[in-house]
């Protein structure tokens, strides 16, 4: 048989029956340990498994780049806050924050508002499954299918000619110029960010979609009873009921944007002002060979995602204040 | 069972002669079939191999083998001669740039080195070649064999030391003799050669629908211009003399360096061309800005204008030479080009035919560039030394030749599968001067740069004193170590 | 007179009141389905185009091969399905999709618990810089994890099956931040009173875990199951990195489809046909988890 297919069986069984009889085994080996102790060790016993993982795939790579971050080209000498500096002071830098700025915002409030509505739509109508299904497909294309996708969509032919992207063929229809829409700042940044809307807000609305389930109907039914309006119903009981997975999922969507970078590669290579600091950082490491520069710019995504986690670690203890 | 391994070994044994390219056809159809059967056991192909050593002369091919170097060799000699050849086994990791039927073609050619030496060709293909070379290169995690992206590459990764000498791993009175001297020492570092040419491509050729331009081979660039204007004329409407496509994703703007050179190759000379190339002539000298403002005119006189042959695939660059009516009269492209041609432009054979670029300055009449595909090796197991001597001989790269889409650096090949591939080898071999692609030589920031560049004057003509300027500060900061 | 006015201005009212939740309903409809076809036209787009002449797709729009005369073909598809190594790739995508979707959801519950039910110092904190490190860019991990694991470490990666392994292993570190975060955020809202009585009963830990958190997180472990199949099976640079450089044999599909065309562009039409054929298992998982997200399925022991 086939050596792949031994493997993969061994672990698919194999693993999750480890983690099990790992849980069990602590548990049995904590039993006879005093009760202080046991609060003590307990925790981290059942995270290590998880903490052994990111230490090793992520924890220690961060470290290293961070390292490198302070080094020349080679790894070797140390070069202080250079590679810091040649990223503040190049040109694309600003074009770059400004982008991922606009990134953050729109694909946020788009990605997560419009989860947000779809999810709370379909709950109501018979065809959820499948109006569900066609909203989560773009997640299920490889990205090299959501590139061509894209291109049958803003494709552009001279005025006067038929045009072969959808977008210019309504435009003409209805008399105006067909536009390039890929390459006129500032608005072909929205167009890229449209596309990242198109792929996430399946993401979003499946985990809102999730958490509404959760929601008990009588408490729903009990304030339409009492004459609230749906309106009032959603902002009154869904919406805070939701908030734990609404934050979960715009964080996220933060995240993907301060990180986007396959659509900005693909289909305009960071030309025409559309340079996000993921590709930069990714020119850097490979094309330019320059792995301390890259590892700056990977250390700067890591502090700009501090205010998020603060905020993200305030509603966490607030949420546990209420519960 | 026998009988098909025979047959099958028999082709390959005709493909490693020097055939007429009007056999390239059968040729063509008896690699396919065995690319298919690539499971088949080794053994087999060594028993059949004895077989047919004294009756392969079944087929309307069994022209003589000619070739002077290896050959000669009966199917159940060694292609892997040069380094012992024999029964090696194991495997060999290979990763280069070529997917697709590109894939296919590289596949049939190690074929007869599989069935000879037992052992198994392991390849990837992949367009992020340099992310695993560059990340292999620090990690060591690197395959045995690699296609390299390019000189500038080949340069780096040698330096770093990764890099294995192929001096005594080639035949290199065959090699020499052979290629082009100019590709030999473009694969030579510190008088070891680190890179060999499997592939090599003529660029700067303009293309043209057979139906549309009769008037002839231009006499010169201008000339070229003129004629072409005339015919976009005689069409009327929006037609134009070239069409450009620009688009090529991370890449976009290459088409465009490519034409940019071919200007500085053909206005300033060969030497300013390596100058250029080594970072020691200004982008902003005005020797480099004459050949901006060179493709500045081929873009105002480009069907659509600059933003269309921005938002323009390269591959879809001659789409509108087959439109009716047509878009335009020329397009300046390497061979590759012509398999869009029929298959999007829905051209037929003997439909497009191309003229060489011109001549523009006297002095350097017979300047071609071309660019090819480099081969290096990482570890040197004695399968990969096999291959690499086995891919450097003229039996192997005449497969691919045959198969079409591909020209050789090496002049013992000629099987090219039609006149155009056949015109277009005479051209690369008949330069006086050659000149391997500047872009590609260049380190990569700078190269990149350059391709942005191309697109932002192509969207704007008016900001060229400022790209300029800031390809100059890319220069500055790209060649130093 | 009054009385039967008053009855008619209540028939009035209750007829408003119907019409009004008749247009309410079409309105939803409506904008259900508008936000379907929109999300749907670019996908249907590409579709017909798989399944037109490349010399069509390249000169007029799809929604033309929509009227008469047709012209459609199925060839990109049989190309495709024709390349070698297609299934030999298919098989791998699948071999390396399975587990490693199902370790990092079993590891990931186990920390999620622990996050939620247990209370020991800096767990705040230790759980926010886990999150965090969804920011970090794979890239940037990659030299020193292939030297650890590749020949100048342990030898895991080079030819043989130990690149799969070293692979299932990387998707788990790559996505358990997001798995933590998703289940954590999931668990932490379930009522506290079925734990607190659970204690009471003298149910360990384990058992709380096994019988209650998880039975309870259904919802979100499915929706979880479904982001890291997709992740796993739509990844290319993983894959690439660990698997690339030496065991062409066992590449997964993505990258087999990405090769289709050449490197030159030419074919690049297969890659239509091939988008929708590496789309259909993730979709079949979508379908078969689907069901899981319906109300109720906690038996109504979540909180709200």
């Amino acid at each position: 048989m086939d050596t792949r297919l031994v493997a993969a069986i061994l672990i698919v069984v194999g693993l999750p029956a480890f983690l099990i009889g790992y849980i069990l085994l602590i548990e049995t080996l904590l039993r006879p340990v005093p009760e202080r102790w046991q609060g003590r060790i307990r925790p981290w016993l059942w995270l290590a498994p998880a903490l052994a993982f990111l230490g090793f795939f992520l924890v220690y790579p961060t470290f290293n780049t961070i390292v490198l971050s302070f080094q020349d080209r080679f790894s070797k000498a140390f070069v202080g806050l250079n590679n810091y500096a040649y990223f503040l002071s190049n040109a694309d830098t600003l074009v770059s924050l400004r982008n991922n700025v606009i990134w953050l915002v729109l694909l946020t409030a788009l990605a997560v508002g419009l989860g947000l509505l779809i999810a709370v739509l379909v709950d109501r109508v018979r065809y959820e499954p499948a109006a569900k299904s066609v909203i989560f497909l773009p997640l299920a294309i490889s990205f090299v299918g959501a590139g061509i996708i894209w291109r049958f969509v803003y494709d552009y032919a001279p005025p006067g000619q038929p045009q072969t992207g959808l977008l210019n063929a309504a435009v003409t229809a209805v008399g105006f110029q067909p536009q390039t829409w890929l390459q006129d700042a500032p608005t072909n940044t929205i167009a890229l960010i449209l596309v990242a809307v198109w792929i996430w807000t399946g993401f979003c609305m499946v985990i809102l979609s999730a958490a509404l389930k959760g929601i008990s109907v009588e408490l729903m039914e009990a304030a339409r009873v009492d004459g609230a309006t749906e309106l009032q119903v959603f902002r009154g009981i869904t919406l805070p009921l939701l908030l734990p997975a609404i934050a979960v999922v715009a964080t996220t969507m933060v995240i993907t944007a301060l990180k986007a970078f396959d659509i900005v590669y693909v289909m305009t290579s960071g030309n025409f002002d559309t340079n996000v600091i993921a590709n930069q950082m990714y020119k850097e490491l490979f094309t330019n060979n320059q792995p301390g520069r890259a590892s700056a710019i990977a250390v700067v995504l890591l502090v700009l995602i501090v205010p998020v986690m603060i905020i993200n670690i305030r509603r966490f203890r607030e949420q546990e204040a209420i519960r | 069972m026998t009988g098909g391994a025979t047959e099958e070994t028999n082709h390959q044994q005709e493909v490693t002669g020097r055939i007429p390219g009007a056999l390239g056809e059968e040729i063509k159809i008896v690699d396919q079939r065995s690319t298919r059967t690539l499971g088949r056991a080794a053994t087999l192909f060594v028993a059949a191999g004895l077989l047919v050593a004294g009756c392969s002369s079944g087929t309307p091919s069994a022209a003589p083998t000619t070739a002077p170097t290896a050959g000669g060799s009966s199917a159940a000699g060694s292609p892997g001669a040069s380094t012992g050849g024999g029964q090696l086994g194991g495997s060999v990791s290979v990763i280069g740039t070529w997917t697709g039927a590109e894939q296919e073609s590289f596949l049939a050619m190690v074929k007869p080195w599989e069935d000879q030496t037992g052992a198994k060709v392991e390849y990837t293909g992949t367009r992020d070649i340099n992310n695993i070379l560059s990340t292999g290169i620090r990690s060591g995690l690197l395959p045995d064999l690699a296609g390299l992206p390019g000189p500038g590459q080949m340069q780096e990764y040698a330096k770093a030391g990764a890099l294995k000498p192929l001096t005594d791993v080639v035949d290199m009175t065959a090699y020499s003799a052979n290629t082009a001297p100019g590709l030999v020492s473009l694969g030579t570092i510190d008088n070891a050669l680190t890179g060999i040419f499997i592939k090599a491509d003529i660029k700067g050729l303009f293309w043209y629908n057979t139906d549309v331009y009769k008037a002839g081979d231009p006499t010169s660039y201008d000339d070229l211009l003129a004629k072409g204007k005339q015919t976009a004329d005689t069409i009327g409407g929006d037609a134009k003399t070239f069409c450009v496509g620009l688009e090529s994703g991370a890449a976009s703007g290459w088409p465009g360096s490519d034409w940019i050179e071919g200007f500085v190759l053909r206005q300033s000379g060969p030497d300013v061309y390596d100058k250029w190339t080594a970072g020691q002539q200004t982008w902003t000298s005005p020797e480099i800005k004459q050949a901006f403002e060179a493709f500045g005119n081929v873009i105002a006189d480009t069907y659509g204008g600059g933003k269309n042959a921005n938002a323009t695939a390269f591959v879809a660059t001659g789409d509108k030479l087959f439109s009716n009516p047509p878009g335009c009269v020329f397009v300046n492209h390497a061979t590759f080009i012509t398999d869009a041609f029929k298959k999007t432009g829905g051209a037929k054979d003997g439909q497009f035919d191309f003229t060489p670029w011109p001549d523009m300055n006297p002095t350097f009449a017979g300047a071609v560039e071309g660019g090819g595909d480099l081969f290096g090796m990482f570890n040197d197991t004695p399968q990969a030394k096999s291959l690499v001597a086995y891919l450097a001989t003229p039996e192997a790269q005449s497969i691919w030749v045959g198969r079409g889409g591909a020209l050789s650096a090496n002049k013992l090949v000629t099987n090219y599968p039609n006149d155009i591939l056949k015109k277009a080898a005479a051209a690369l071999v008949g330069a006086k001067v050659f000149r391997f692609d500047a872009g590609d030589n260049m380190p990569q920031a700078m190269q990149d740069a350059f391709f942005k560049a191309v697109v932002s004057y192509a969207q704007d003509a008016t900001k060229l004193d400022s790209i300029l300027a800031n390809l100059d500060s890319v220069q500055t900061s790209s060649y130093t170590p | 007179m009054t009385a039967s006015a008053a009855t008619d201005s209540t028939t009035i009212v209750a007829n408003r009141g119907r019409r009004t939740i008749r247009w309410r309903r079409l309105l939803l409809h409506g904008a259900v389905i508008g936000l379907v076809v929109i999300w749907l036209l670019p996908t249907i787009g590409l579709f017909i185009n798989s399944v037109r002449p490349p010399i069509d797709v390249a000169n007029s729009g799809w929604w033309t091969a929509l009227f008469p005369p047709w012209d459609f073909t199925i060839a990109n598809y049989e190309q495709v399905l024709a390349r070698n190594g297609i299934a030999n790739a298919f098989v791998n995508s699948v071999l390396i999709t399975l587990p490693a979707t199902i370790i990092p959801i079993a590891v990931a519950s186990f920390a999620a618990y622990a996050f939620s039910w247990m209370h020991f110092r800096g767990r705040d904190w230790i759980f926010v810089v886990l999150v965090a490190l969804l920011v970090i860019p794979l890239q940037t991990t990659f030299v020193p994890l292939l030297t650890l694991l590749g020949p100048k470490g342990i030898h895991l990666l080079g030819a043989g099956p130990g690149a799969f392994v070293a692979v299932w292993l990387a998707h788990t570190g790559y996505g358990l931040p997001f798995a933590i975060f998703l289940v954590t955020g999931y668990m932490r809202g379930l009522p506290k009173e079925v734990f607190e009585s659970a204690a009471i009963d003298g149910a360990g830990h384990a058992s709380a875990f096994f019988r209650l958190a998880l039975p309870m997180s259904v919802p979100v472990l499915a929706a979880l199951a479904i982001f890291q199949f997709l992740f796993v099976w739509n990844d290319l640079l993983v894959a690439l990195m660990f698997i690339g450089a030496q065991n062409a044999g066992n590449l997964p599909l993505t990258i087999a489809i990405a090769n289709l065309s050449t490197s030159l562009g030419g074919d690049w039409q297969l890659l239509m046909a091939a988008a929708f054929i590496s789309m259909a298992l993730p979709l079949v998982v979508f379908f078969a988890l689907q069901r899981y997200f319906v109300r109720g399925i906690t038996g109504g022991a979540v909180k709200g």
